[in-house]
């Protein structure tokens, strides 16, 4: 039942989005011109500290961007209309498999451009691309919520930006961490303990989410 | 239960109050008069492990009780436990903060500066990071019921985050604080039997005392509250 509901929405966002195609496009030239302005100022980046800082805190923002319109975008009427046709779990769940399907397609375009101009300085590329998948996940169940209570006031971005930066900072300090043992071409064991909390901290917020929201959409 | 907690002692005060005071007076004189075991490095400043870590003791039951009001708040919506909730925070970012700047004097006499780039500090200042969040969240919505349904939703988040800010981040990085990274805590060796006489008693005068404020707190808010209603009637 709630598997099923789960995948009707999917891939209605997915619809929603490919048919809009508007917030989609403009995150990607969000994503390309912030590269590209650090590109500008940057000119090559040589210090794997910095590269890895800037790539994620690019991650940071653009995340941010792209997931806060999950709910904040919707109208109310549309929202109420979603709620009489599917029970809350499987809306929160949908947006956050949507917003994980676009937070990953989004990173990996990132680090494309990102190493197209700046350079690429990563050795283990396998284990910075598992990086990307994780922390994409993270950044996007985390946000989802965010996005939910942020719609719930008057629907402000700088609101949804307090609210969620200081909650996303355990992901970014590990994935900085996880990511610049990737750069060094460390052995993968040393940051297995990482990507296990990485891994944990995810469940832990999805399960929250999944606990929380209901909660919030009672009106 | 209640009758018990509200048994009155002297000058009109409930004696857990009176335990307060006291227990507060005794961790402030006999923690800077009491004999400490002197060791290397920390010397005269270990006296600041009764104020600096019982502060953040506190502030962790103090923000639990914000927490458990919270549940409470979602599973049977009535507006006393929004009001606990909000208050509760209050007092343990007030607490919250007593314990960063304690910890940073710590900080420059032991380590050599205010702030050290360390896993367990950069974790409480975000910790206080979320929970100011937490307050301008509050203040974002004017209606009522919503504001407290989404503020309990966040507040439950923000103290899991906590938890794995404090609790769990530190222990698995490098850390220069005690407890943390492979360090042993202070109950470890260095904490003898003397301290431990005004340690235990300083966490529950800091608690009582954070307690004490949050009811303080409380009564002006379901003053201000009731006299709201009252001007709408």
């Amino acid at each position: 039942m709630l598997f099923n509901e789960v995948k009707h929405l999917v891939r209605k966002e997915i619809m929603l989005e490919l048919r809009m195609k508007y917030a989609l496009n403009g995150i990607l030239l969000y994503v390309i011109s912030t590269v590209f302005v650090c590109y500008l100022s940057f000119r090559s980046v040589i210090q794997p500290t910095t590269w890895n800082s800037l790539f994620w805190i690019i991650m940071l923002f653009a995340s941010v961007n792209a997931v806060s319109k999950s709910f904040m975008q919707e109208s109310r009427g549309r929202q109420l209309y979603m709620h009489t046709l599917a029970s809350p779990q499987a809306i929160i769940l949908s947006k956050i498999i949507y917003n994980v399907i676009l937070m990953i397609s989004l990173s990996l375009i990132c680090f494309l451009f990102y190493s197209l101009f700046i350079g690429n300085l990563v050795q283990d590329i396998p284990m910075f691309i598992l990086c990307l998948l994780l922390g994409s996940a993270g950044f996007s169940s985390v946000l989802t919520l965010m996005s939910a209570i942020a719609s719930r006031t008057n629907g402000n971005l700088t609101l949804m930006a307090i609210l969620s930066f200081p909650v996303q900072l355990p992901l970014l300090m590990t994935l900085i961490r996880v990511s610049k043992n990737a750069i060094d071409g460390l052995d993968p064991s040393v940051s297995y303990k990482f990507l296990i909390i990485l891994f944990l901290i995810n469940v832990v917020v999805a399960t929250l989410s999944y606990i929380l929201f209901p909660y919030l959409c009672r009106d | 239960m209640q009758k018990f907690f509200n048994l009155q002692l002297a000058f009109g005060l409930e004696w857990w109050k009176i335990l307060a005071i006291a227990l507060v007076l005794y961790a402030l004189i006999g923690g800077l008069i009491i004999d400490v075991p002197a060791l290397p490095i920390l010397h005269e400043t270990i006296r600041n492990l009764y104020y600096h870590v019982t502060q953040w003791f506190g502030m962790m039951i103090i923000l639990f009780v914000s927490l458990w009001h919270s549940i409470r708040y979602l599973s049977n919506f009535k507006m006393h436990h929004d009001f606990v909730a909000a208050e509760a925070a209050n007092v343990g970012i007030y607490m919250g903060i007593l314990g960063i700047v304690t910890g940073s004097v710590w900080a420059k006499f032991t380590w050599g500066a205010w702030w050290v780039s360390d896993a367990k500090l950069n974790g409480a200042a975000i910790t206080l990071l979320i929970y100011f969040a937490y307050l301008i969240l509050r203040n974002s919505m004017d209606e009522e019921q919503k504001r407290a349904r989404v503020a309990a939703v966040y507040n439950i988040f923000a103290f899991v985050m906590l938890i794995i800010f404090l609790m769990v981040l530190p222990r698995l990085t490098d850390s220069l604080h005690p407890g943390n990274g492979g360090n042993p805590g202070f109950g470890g060796y260095d904490l003898d039997n003397t301290m431990k006489l005004v340690f235990y008693p300083a966490v529950i005068g800091w608690t009582l005392l954070g307690v004490w404020l949050m009811q303080v707190c409380l009564r002006i808010r379901t003053l201000n509250h009731k006299l709201l209603i009252k001007q709408f009637k």
